[in-house]
């Protein structure tokens, strides 16, 4: 059994499991199950050579007669593993003492959603992809259902409806991929050349589908509804990975094989990420429910992340990458931030807090760590990306990035509004001011998050260097049809021993 | 004329077999419940056993008017199957009101089952198809002091008198037209030019298959029948009626008017879509487990009409496929459905009642969340399997909008599906708590068919393909 394959049955083995315990030993087992995966997952990460081929672990089995039981990875679908691996453990134990209902139930849905995000990002047959990408409909769906605040009924419906309606115009394009192409293997099909009519349909509905999940204006509405019903490691889990699930459908599907249509079409997503950019930063602004606040502010990232993936450059793409771990990180800490004092006061009302820096000062030095990370403040996770992916933006329009780039202003705006009114002012209500500081489980969920947002801020080579060589591979597949920008940017005297490319990253993170 | 007989082996046993099983509940009384179930069932597996013993076998049989072939044998087995195990959970339903016609009426039903899967003339079509509906008649009002089961009964009755009526007509004017009653002298006669008369014998013979079937716009008695009737009976007009009838309804397709595929391929696809959108539409709201199933299976009807829209040999394998899968999920669904009881030991068939199942039998809401996630056909769940064999099928057929809109109107049945599973799980435990109770052998078909639905059916794949390939190869 290969590494991957150990990694998909440890969770849901431990799934199978949690389901016929009590409680106390689900917790326990659940916490055991992901931390061996993050485990694995570093011993993947550490047997990963980067540089060397371009499809590393790779497992054939010839399990399901028409398609095949196929993994394998590349740099950039091991960063999202080690995402996911990395999140798993601290969601269990952001639940430790949360979830007292059913919890054989909810540890088990937990660890499965856990191997189907590992399945989508290392499958490596195009059926077996679509199996685990729809298949995360359902741990969700009861996470939410199950566990969620009151008005959980209507959000977990519109969740599941919204989704799955997406993902269904996908499947068709994959059936026509198929007879078109003649295998389902994805590494084949990367490299086979639609005819150019054909990719036009192909894009539009793997767009429909992946637009959805990831999500953009204007099909965005159900990620707040879903957020705000859901529990807060399913607000994490949900904010953490499963959004990323989108732009690692437009990076790994739509744009290195249906490179002409992408082309094409990109005035639409740079026109829809603009809208959303601005659109949901101030719908954020004015949000008096934090959770809320917190998912519209995702969509903005998200729209940042479409915007630099078809910036068709080295940078944008990159920086899109960066964007997608730091806000998995980033947004899943603000979740868990929103959920230590919801555990405390029950309410999410950003009116019902104030002055919580007098009496939780960790909580409020770390909350301060992580808005200042989704800001974008140098130093920070956020910075890196942002910065990468508006200097690829540009390169492609400079209106585009310049829309873009006033995302960033607002984001700063209701990300330290929302600071303001939660942690600072006056501590005046005898509830709040009752609320203890963080707990040490608490401190054990939040030092792991802080810690990686600040090594992604301060030295993120760790983690663009595995990728590089594949967003290479795409800028590479995407270059006969990429479009001339409208910025031409000239390029000065090289230095001497540094490598041409590897100079952005160094000038945007280390500074 | 022996080596006739030869051939039609798993018929002369169903013959012989429901004779001798009506004998003994005749002379030993219906209280020897051991005796004639035993008769029965025994009866239905030697039948399989000859099936398969078949298997290989293409022949035609009583000049060319009923084949035996892989693909009616591969019907049969499924025909058989769900026959037994309809047959296998009735005395726990049935209790003191078991009576011995009700395995006599199934073995019956079966063998006129049978011959309409490997009908291959208009006549043995119709034979088969009243050996099989006549039989149904009873079973639907089998509990004759049930006001419910006597109104089902009655409908079914009337409703299939029209449709047997329609078919008639069509079968008149077919033959009429062509002068012939045998399929591949209908298809002959088809290759050259179309006669109207020929078009009407088509639609009306279509129409009447199409009530068999329940598809839309001939589906109107579907709910009431299946609310109406015992719930082992309608685990039965849900499964193995519904295999015959498709197959029936494949074999005069791909036979008798394959060449006239411009008259008939837009009247199935009108079907099929019709099928899955009021399949899908009519379900919300329903209150009654039973009748949100059987909207269930018009659903389910629609989808595989689509296979079946295409007319190629890949979209037949997608129709056969899909009736397995269906056939597994739907017994799943409705042996669930049976061990439903309050605490006075009386069936509970309202959806409200099951509210927070899961936290009481954990088991039993877990297999049919399953079943309906299945038959919503999402992934992982198996029920995703033959729907993407159908859509592939139509694809390859050039029929894309059809697989468009049929997958997408799907979404309108997932609905429905989660709505129950939000009941079993999202709500508390409802004041008529089910107490359930059943025996181990239906709570481990429910387990095996609730497993083999989950993932362990994906890797059946390779050799179900395998078959149905082989089955549906016959027709080309």
């Amino acid at each position: 059994m290969g590494l991957l394959s150990l990694m998909l049955a440890v969770p849901f083995v431990a799934a199978i499991a949690c389901l016929f315990v009590n409680d106390r030993s689900a917790r326990l087992i659940a916490l055991a199950a992901t931390l061996v995966d993050f485990a694995l997952g570093i011993v993947m990460w550490a047997r990963f050579d980067v540089g060397g081929a371009q499809w590393q672990f790779t497992e054939r089995a010839d399990l399901f007669g028409r398609f095949q039981w196929a993994l394998g990875i590349d740099g950039m679908a091991m960063m999202l593993i080690m995402l996911t691996v990395f999140l798993m453990p601290l969601c269990i134990l952001a639940s430790w003492e949360a979830i007292t209902r059913r919890v054989g139930l909810y540890m088990a849905m937990f660890l499965v959603m856990e191997t189907i995000m590992i399945g989508v990002f290392c499958a490596q047959d195009l059926l077996l992809f679509y199996i685990f990408f729809e298949a995360g409909l359902i741990p969700m769906y009861f996470i939410i259902g199950i566990w969620g605040g009151a008005n959980r009924i209507y959000a977990a419906f519109k969740f599941f409806l919204y989704t799955l309606l997406g993902s269904v115009v996908m499947l068709i394009a994959m059936i026509a991929m198929i007879r078109e192409a003649g295998t389902t293997d994805i590494p084949t099909l990367l490299v086979y050349n639609f005819p150019p009519e054909m990719q036009t349909w192909l894009w539009l509905a793997f767009f429909a589908s992946l637009a959805v999940k990831m999500p953009m204006w204007p099909v965005h509405t159900w990620l707040p509804d879903a957020h705000v019903q859901a529990p807060t490691a399913g607000s994490m889990i949900l904010a953490g990975v499963l959004l990323k699930m989108g732009a690692y459908g437009f990076l790994r599907f739509m744009m290195p094989m249906f490179p002409d249509a992408s082309a094409q079409l990109m005035w639409i997503v740079f026109a829809l990420s603009m809208i959303a950019v601005v659109y949901t930063s101030l719908v954020a602004l004015v949000q008096s429910d934090m959770k809320k606040l917190i998912a519209y502010s995702s969509v903005a990232h998200m729209a940042i992340v479409t915007a630099g993936l078809f910036a068709f450059n080295q940078q944008g793409i990159e920086g899109a990458l960066i964007i997608m771990l730091s806000h998995g990180v980033v947004s899943a800490a603000l979740f868990f931030c929103v959920g230590v004092i919801y555990d405390r006061l029950h309410t999410r009302e950003i009116s019902r807090y104030g002055g919580l820096a007098v009496n939780m000062p960790a909580y409020a030095l770390f909350f301060m760590l992580f808005t200042m990370a989704s800001v974008g403040l140098p130093g920070t996770s956020g910075f890196v990306g942002e910065f990468l992916s508006l200097a690829g933006i540009y390169e492609a329009s400079s209106w585009v990035a310049l829309v873009c780039g006033t995302g960033i202003i607002l984001g700063a705006a209701y990300m330290l509004y929302l600071y303001r009114r939660v942690v600072f002012g006056e501590l005046t209500k005898d509830d709040v001011k009752a609320m203890p500081d963080i707990t040490a489980r608490e401190w054990a969920i939040f030092v792991p998050l802080a810690a990686v947002a600040l090594w992604m801020g301060v030295y993120p080579e760790s983690f663009l260097a595995p990728m590089r060589g594949d967003v290479t591979t795409v800028v590479a597949r995407l270059a006969p049809a990429k479009p001339a920008g409208d910025a031409h940017l000239a390029a000065g005297e090289p230095k001497a021993a540094e490598p041409a490319h590897g100079e952005a990253h160094h000038a945007g993170g280390v500074q | 004329m022996s080596a006739d007989l030869a051939l039609i082996w798993p018929e002369l046993i169903l013959t012989i077999g429901g004779l001798i099983t009506l004998m003994l509940g005749t002379f030993a009384g219906d209280r020897q419940v051991g005796l004639y179930q035993l008769a029965s069932l025994v009866t239905l597996a030697a039948a399989a056993v000859a099936v398969i013993a078949l298997f290989g076998t293409n022949a035609t049989v009583f000049s060319g008017t009923l084949a035996v072939d892989a693909f009616g044998g591969f019907a049969k087995l499924l025909i058989y199957a769900s026959s037994f195990l309809c047959i296998a959970v009735a005395p726990r339903f049935f209790r003191d009101t078991m009576r011995a016609e009700y395995p006599v009426l199934i073995l019956f039903a079966a063998l006129g089952m049978g011959i309409m899967a490997g009908a291959r003339d208009l006549m043995t079509l119709y034979v088969g198809l009243e050996l099989n509906s006549l039989a149904a008649y009873v079973l639907a009002s089998f509990m004759r002091t049930d006001d419910r089961s006597s109104e089902a009964g009655l409908k079914y009755f009337v409703l299939g008198s029209l449709a047997s009526g329609m078919l008639l007509y069509g079968i008149s004017l077919l033959y009429g037209f062509s002068g012939t009653t045998d399929f591949a002298g209908i298809a002959k006669v088809m290759g050259g030019e179309m006669d109207t008369g020929l078009l009407f014998g088509i639609i009306f013979v279509i129409a009447g298959l199409a009530f068999k079937i329940s598809a839309v716009p001939f589906h109107m008695w579907t709910p009431d029948v299946y609310e109406g009737a015992p719930t082992p009976v309608t685990t039965f007009f849900a499964s193995a009626p519904k295999v015959a009838a498709m197959v029936l309804l494949t074999r005069v397709i791909v036979d008798a008017m394959a060449p006239a595929i411009g008259a008939w391929q837009q009247i199935i696809i009108f079907l099929a879509l019709a099928s899955i959108i009021l399949g899908a539409v009519g379900a919300i709201g329903q209150k009654n487990i039973k009748r949100l199933l059987a909207y269930s299976s018009i659903n389910n009807v629609g989808f595989i009409l689509i296979g079946l829209a295409a007319g190629t040999q890949q979209g037949i394998e997608a129709v056969l496929t899909y009736l397995l899968v269906y056939v597994v999920t739907t017994i799943g669904s409705f042996l669930v459905v049976l061990q439903l009881r309050d605490r006075e030991g009386n069936q509970v068939e309202s959806i409200p009642a099951l509210a927070g199942l899961s936290q009481y039998r954990p088991g039993l809401a877990a297999a049919m969340a399953v079943f309906l996630l299945s038959l919503a056909g999402i992934p992982p769940l198996f029920g995703f399997w033959p729907k993407y064999l159908v859509f592939e099928a139509a694809v390859n057929a050039n029929l894309v909008p059809l697989a468009v809109a049929g997958i997408v109107a799907s979404v309108i049945g997932a609905f429905y599906y989660i709505a129950v599973i939000k009941t079993m799980y999202f709500d508390d435990r409802s004041e008529a708590e089910v107490s359930g109770g059943g025996n181990i052998v239906e709570g481990a078909i429910v387990a095996a068919s609730a497993l083999w639905l989950s993932v362990i059916g994906y890797l059946f794949i390779g050799p179900l393909a395998t078959a149905s390939a082989h089955a549906a190869s016959v027709l080309f």
